[in-house]
């Protein structure tokens, strides 16, 4: 692995160098395997979802592992999350009775999908997990599957495909595109988009971040300093908001999870 | 540098097309958290937070229940304080009417005794007036009898008729003093 790979960007080069602006791409994305086992490449974005998995039981370990009816600081700050997700997100969507159920899955999802975003501004680390989109995917995966479940565990096959068709008699001569349009969109478009969204903004936000970060280096020379500066300040300002994001994206994530389970059990639309 | 770009450029795959080793390590890594949370620590912190919950709640009963006995013992007392109260004002009132009808009884009693003595003095008077008087009479008679004698020059010796004599002048006497005193 060579340092150019390492740091996303050459560290040899300026402005008025002549070399050009190393810009960042698809290719920042991509990392060389830390180690192969056969064909299998165990690469930096799974040493991180390994590293957020093992931060996450740690976390609530030491919270809840011996929770007492007096909490401690830690178990106090875990509370504090746990009840943001499970009264913020999953009562207020699907109801008290109906959604406890939920509550544990939900409140992973949402550690789980923070804890990869937050990789992006940890230093050294410096990678947000879910912006290779097998993450997120396998997140909406999870949804999905839960989703296709209860629909028709829940209504049965005429039901179930009533509730995901959104079959509505007083439609009349419109009802079949209707249903078309409904089952391509819950069905094909949803599971897509719920994982993209989280993909693209953690993509575009690293982006953003490598963009500042190296024409904070690249512009380090002569009169190029001054937007340098402005550069370095820039990815502080950005930094600090893709914190912001990635909370926002994680409840965003979750809660639409929460919205499809609550239509799977919802009698119809 | 340009071997830098192409390099990457070919080892970029479609950003949208999920690799398969990420996913299955993504849905292991999902599974590890989701096991843990759903199966130990969520459960134990629900438990604690319903003991919390309980706890709370009997703490508040609790509480209630202390601040009914509270208002229990100070109506409990206030009516005390009052029934004291009343007491006190019914036994001055008595006190004050019991030293009345002493008062008056000490008065009647004075006033009886008063009398009394006013009474018995006059029945001194009247008695010694009459002793005197009777004195009186037998001593006048005497001596006018005596007078009479002498200026007579006889004896008296019917002694009825002398009698008869003698109170006649007295009751003339008696008239006489009689009409002075009334007179006067």
């Amino acid at each position: 692995m060579s340092s150019d790979q390492t740091l996303a960007f050459e560290t040899d080069c300026h402005i008025f160098d002549g070399c050009g602006f190393p810009a960042p791409g698809l290719h920042s994305f991509t990392f060389d395997p830390i180690f192969t086992v056969g064909s299998f490449e165990f690469n930096k974005p799974m040493l991180l979802a390994l590293l957020g998995t093992v931060a996450i039981v740690w976390f609530f370990w030491a919270a809840f592992g011996k929770a007492k009816v007096v909490p401690g600081k830690l178990q106090m700050i875990g509370e504090a999350g746990y009840d943001f997700v499970r009264k913020g997100i999953v009562y207020e969507t699907l109801g008290k009775k109906e959604g406890e159920k939920y509550v544990p899955l939900m409140v992973s999802l949402f550690f789980f999908v923070w804890i990869m975003n937050l990789w992006s501004i940890i230093p050294v680390a410096q990678f947000p997990v879910t912006s290779i989109i097998a993450f997120p995917a396998a997140m909406a995966l999870i949804v999905y599957v839960l989703w296709m479940y209860l629909t028709f565990s829940k209504h049965g096959f005429v039901g179930g495909m009533k509730n995901i068709t959104g079959y509505d008699k007083s439609l009349g001569g419109v009802l079949p595109l209707v249903m078309f349009l409904e089952f391509m969109s819950n069905v094909i478009v949803r599971p897509f988009t719920h994982a993209v969204r989280l993909f693209a903004n953690m993509f575009a936000g690293h982006l953003l971040l490598l963009m500042f970060t190296i024409a904070s280096w690249y512009l380090l020379n002569g009169i190029g300093i001054v937007y340098a500066g402005v550069s370095f300040v820039l990815t502080i300002v950005m930094t600090a908001f893709e914190l912001f994001i990635q909370a926002v994206q994680a409840y965003v994530f979750v809660l639409l999870a929460a919205t499809y389970v609550q239509g799977a059990l919802a009698e119809h639309h | 540098m340009n071997a830098l770009v192409q390099m990457a450029s070919e080892e970029a795959e479609n950003p949208l097309v999920p690799p398969i080793p990420e996913l299955v390590i993504g849905l292991i890594a999902f599974a590890i958290v989701f096991l843990f949370l759903a199966k130990k620590l969520l459960p134990n912190i629900n438990k604690v937070l319903e003991e919390r919950r309980a706890s709370i709640e009997g703490g508040m009963e609790k509480a209630e229940a202390t601040q009914a006995e509270a208002q229990q013992v100070l109506d409990d007392y206030r009516a005390q304080l009052a029934d004291a109260r009343h007491e006190a004002a019914r036994l001055r009132q008595e006190a004050q009417a019991q030293g009345a009808a002493l008062i008056a009884e000490m008065r009647a009693e004075g006033q009886r005794q008063r009398e009394d003595i006013i009474a018995a003095g006059h029945a001194q008077i009247e008695a010694d007036r009459k002793q005197a008087a009777l004195s009186l009479r037998q001593d006048v008679g005497k001596l006018a009898t005596e007078l009479a004698g002498k200026l007579v020059g006889e004896a008296l010796e019917d002694n009825a008729r002398q009698s008869r004599t003698i109170d006649r002048f007295l009751d003339g006497l008696e008239d006489s003093a009689t009409k002075a005193e009334a007179t006067r």
